[in-house]
């Protein structure tokens, strides 16, 4: 079974189609890259996925979840599927280490010796590990979010959803928190991310995702996509991102 | 019967004191229990609630205190249920605190990013723990200058229940100035007596503000 099947997916807000019908077979340990121009649904899509955007027409299979338009079982499928946003979004009011404790504890009530090796185990694997009871406000951007992805790792999820996670990002700050996801993906984590980051994308992603006005327009192996475009639409994408 | 102005006389106004201070704490609680269940059913609630809430809180705003004061005094007794003064200002206020209250807490819970519920929903933190864990806290931080600010309007506020025989501190500065004649020392001993209960939480209310704009506090 696939870590993730979008089949037939459609949704508008309002009465603007903005996915247009949307089929994607994610293997298990698959490194998957969304690339597209800006608002060809890519975010949507992603937001899809966890549930935290409702659909009109299709079917999503996530880490053995089934999600339709009844929206039942959310909370079950969010357990096991991370997300990490472009703007961090970690709870400005807690620490570090309860930022990461936060959702072990009252979701999944985990022990509290066993939260403090959990924070101690994501925390080195994204690099942070004095920075337990740092707040969030005391901490880089860059810095801030390798926190955010140490607090989706501590749900251990099956698969894991980055949308534009280093666009916030001064340029500096970005290797750094695209070298953690490098080595999530070495340590054969399940992603979907969308990114601008056409290198990291052809170099990470074991498969890359074009994504064109509510369709994914072409799709295929990264380094076929990027070396072979197939489609016009996505010849002129990589010809103004070289630019 | 004429008496002059000394230690008893402050002795008779500090009792009124008590009573302002027991009857803004009365206010406060209720006011406070109520305007938390008004501001999440404003904030959070389904549209038709909302709107019922949203309703009540115009109503009370725009209505003068001591019309409240009269409804809940003479107007339910008229109606056949008699409340003694001091219940009589004690549900009045209580409507009003709740009222703002609620309009205050209302602001502070929606001020909190739309992206920090996303978070905590893609953390799979159902609907009362997002709130529990990470919005009223938050909202908790912002609220509390602007909430002691409040609690002044409170105590100044039950100076209005002297109009219906409710004897607190005004009500005691009037009675002894009828029995003294010397209104200067009463009602200046009267003010230094709310000076000396509201300025210091003046100075706590701004002192909480500040600290909110000079960043989270941990
Ligand atoms: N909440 C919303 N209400 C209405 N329209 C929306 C909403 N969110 C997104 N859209 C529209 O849906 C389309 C797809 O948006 P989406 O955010 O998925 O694009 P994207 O590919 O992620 O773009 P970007 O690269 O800029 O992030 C856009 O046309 C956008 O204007
Ligand atoms: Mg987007």
């Amino acid at each position: 079974m696939p870590a993730l099947r979008i089949e037939n997916l459609k949704k508008s807000y309002g009465t603007v189609p903005v996915l247009k019908g949307i089929n994607l077979a994610v293997e298990n340990g698959d490194v998957v890259a969304v690339i597209g121009r800006s608002g060809s649904g890519k975010s949507t899509m992603l937001r899809c996925i966890n549930g935290l955007e409702p659909f009109q027409e299709g079917s999503i299979v996530v880490a053995g979840h089934r999600l339709d338009q009844s929206r039942a079982n959310l909370r079950d499928l969010r357990k096991e599927v991370g997300m990490v946003f472009q703007s961090y979004n970690l709870f400005p009011h807690l620490s570090v280490a309860e930022n990461i404790m936060l959702a072990p504890r009252v979701v999944k009530g985990l022990p509290r010796d066993q939260r403090e090796l959990l924070v101690r185990d994501v925390l080195s694997r994204v690099g942070l590990a004095e920075k337990a009871s740092a707040y969030p406000d005391e901490l880089s951007g860059g810095q801030q979010q390798r926190v955010a992805i140490a607090r989706s790792l501590a749900m251990k999820p099956k698969v894991m959803l980055f949308d534009e996670v280093t666009s916030a990002l001064d340029p500096e700050l970005t290797g750094e928190v695209l070298k953690t996801i490098a080595e999530l993906a070495e340590a054969g984590m399940t992603m979907v991310l969308v990114t601008h980051e056409m290198g990291f994308a052809r170099r990470v992603a074991t498969r890359t995702v074009f994504m064109h006005e509510g369709k994914i327009w072409e799709e295929g192996p990264s380094a076929q996509i990027f070396a072979h475009p197939a489609t016009p639409e996505l010849r002129s994408f990589i010809a103004t991102d070289l630019k | 019967m004429i008496q002059s102005f000394g230690w008893q006389s402050v002795q008779f106004l500090f009792h009124g004191l008590i009573w302002t201070v027991g009857l803004s704490v009365c206010t406060f609680v209720c006011g406070g229990i109520f305007g938390l269940i008004f501001a999440l059913a404003r904030a959070l609630g389904p549209r038709w609630l909302q709107l019922i809430v949203a309703g009540y809180i115009q109503l009370v705003q725009a209505t003068p205190l001591l019309i409240l004061i009269f409804l809940a005094f003479y107007g339910l007794s008229f109606a056949g249920f008699y409340f003694p003064p001091l219940a009589a200002a004690a549900i009045s206020l209580s409507i009003y605190a709740t009222a703002f209250l609620a309009d205050i807490w209302r602001g502070c819970i929606e001020a909190i990013p739309r992206t920090q519920w996303e978070a905590a929903d893609a953390l799979a933190l159902s609907r009362i723990q997002r709130l529990r864990y990470v919005i009223l806290p938050q909202a908790f931080r912002i609220a509390l200058g602007p909430t002691v600010g409040f609690m002044v309007q409170i105590v100044k506020n039950t100076s209005v229940t002297a109009l219906i025989g409710f004897v607190e501190l005004t009500r005691a500065g009037q009675l002894l100035n009828n029995m003294t004649f010397q209104p200067f020392h009463v009602f200046l001993t009267v003010a230094a007596f709310y000076f000396a209960v509201c300025y210091p939480l003046s100075w706590w209310s701004e002192k909480l503000k500040e600290r909110k704009s000079a960043g989270p506090a941990h």
